[in-house]
C-alpha cells in the first residue's frame, strides 16, 4: 500500500486518459498510485461508472484518491462512483475542480511529496481561476 | 393503486421501449446543443433495463426501481446515467407496492431534489428538471384524467425548454446559441412521463 495519495484520471476518451497517465508517470514517476479510464461501456466516447470504480480501486491508497476529470459527464459519473463506494473509502475520494492534464500532473507532483489528500486537491485546484 | 409484478414489468418495458424507439430523435436534439450522445446512451441504458425487466419486476416496487436506477448508472455512460439513475434510486427509496398519488408526488419531489443535487442544477436551466417540476405540480393537484394531464404537462414543459438558455452541461458552452433548441434531457423525461401515463391509463 502506497504512502502517497492516489490519482485517478477520468476522460471521455480512453486515449486522453492513457496519454495523461503516461505524462504523469514520466514527470512524477511511479511512486504515486495511478488509475485511469475513458470511454463509455461500449468503447465509444463517454464515461463509465464501473470503470471509474475500478480505476479508484487500482489507485487506492489509505491516504485517499484524487480524481481529475475532463467534461461534465466525467464529473457527474465520478461523483456517482464515489457514492457507490463502501465506507470508509467513500469519504477518502475527492473530485478536483481542475483541468485534467495539468491538474493530474500537479496533483501527482504534490502527492509524490507525501502530501495529504486535501493538499493534493488544493494544489490541483490552484490551476482553476476563481 | 397496487403496483404488482405484471404492472411493474409493463411499466419498465413500456418506458424502456419508448426511450429506445426515440433514440435517434434524442441524438439529433443532442447534436444541436450537446455532444450528440444522449440517444445512444439512453438506448444502451434502457436496453439493459429491458433485458432485466423480468428479474427487476420480480422484486418489490421500491427495490425494482432501485434496480432500474443502478442499471442506468452502470450502463448509460454519460451524465444522464447518474441523473436518471439518481431519479429512479430516489423513487425506489420511498415507494411501496401499494401507493397513493400523494405518495408518488412526495417521492417525485424528493427525487427531483436528489437530481438537483447530483447535477448541481435547478429549475429553469434547460434540463430534465424543467419537465419533472411541472409534472410534479400536476401530480400534486390530482383530480380527474390525471394521466392525460400529466402527458400534456410533460409535452408542454419540454417545448418550454426551447427558448431557455442552458447553464449546465455541454449545452452551457454554447451560451446564447443554446436558445432555440429543445433540451434532449427534457425530451427524454417527457417520453418517460408519457410512457408511465399510458400504463396508468391501461393503454400500454
Amino acid at each position: 500500500m502506497s504512502k502517497n495519495v492516489g490519482i485517478v484520471i477520468v476522460s471521455h476518451s480512453a486515449d486522453v486518459a492513457r496519454g495523461t497517465a503516461m505524462m504523469v508517470e514520466q514527470m512524477v514517476g511511479r511512486e504515486v498510485p495511478l488509475g485511469w479510464c475513458g470511454g463509455d461501456p461500449d468503447g465509444g466516447l463517454g464515461t463509465n461508472v464501473e470503470a471509474i470504480m475500478a480505476a479508484i480501486d487500482k489507485a487506492w491508497s489509505e491516504k485517499g484518491v484524487a480524481i481529475l476529470v475532463d467534461l461534465g459527464g466525467a464529473e457527474t459519473n465520478s461523483e456517482m462512483a464515489i457514492e457507490m463506494l463502501p465506507e470508509p473509502r467513500r469519504s477518502r475520494v475527492v473530485v478536483c475542480n481542475a483541468p485534467v492534464v495539468e491538474g493530474a500532473v500537479m496533483a501527482a507532483t504534490e502527492a509524490a511529496s507525501g502530501a495529504t489528500l486535501d493538499a493534493v486537491r488544493r494544489t490541483a485546484e490552484e490551476l482553476t481561476p476563481a | 393503486m397496487m403496483i404488482d409484478q405484471s404492472m411493474r414489468k409493463r411499466l419498465f418495458e413500456t418506458v424502456a421501449n419508448r426511450v429506445i424507439a426515440s433514440a435517434d430523435e434524442l441524438t439529433d436534439l443532442d447534436r444541436a446543443i450537446g455532444d450528440g450522445d444522449h440517444g445512444t446512451n439512453m438506448r444502451r441504458g434502457f436496453e439493459a433495463v429491458l433485458a432485466a425487466a423480468d428479474e427487476l419486476s420480480a422484486k418489490s416496487f421500491g427495490d425494482s426501481l432501485k434496480g432500474v436506477g443502478t442499471t442506468l448508472v452502470m450502463k448509460v455512460g454519460g451524465a444522464s446515467g447518474p441523473l436518471y439513475g439518481t431519479l429512479f434510486l430516489s423513487l425506489g427509496k420511498s415507494l411501496a407496492d401499494d401507493v397513493s398519488s400523494e405518495q408518488v408526488a412526495e417521492a417525485l419531489a424528493a427525487a427531483i431534489e436528489a437530481v438537483k443535487a447530483r447535477g448541481k442544477s435547478d429549475v429553469g436551466q434547460k434540463t430534465m428538471l424543467d419537465v419533472f417540476h411541472p409534472v410534479l405540480a400536476v401530480l400534486r393537484e390530482g383530480g380527474e384524467e390525471l394521466p392525460a394531464r400529466l402527458k400534456a404537462a410533460a409535452r408542454r414543459a419540454a417545448q418550454n425548454t426551447i427558448p431557455m438558455r442552458a447553464i449546465r452541461g455541454r449545452a452551457s458552452f454554447l451560451g446564447e446559441r443554446s436558445i432555440g433548441h429543445m433540451d434532449p434531457g427534457a425530451r427524454s423525461s417527457a417520453l418517460i412521463v408519457d410512457a408511465v401515463a399510458d400504463v396508468m391509463e391501461g393503454r400500454a
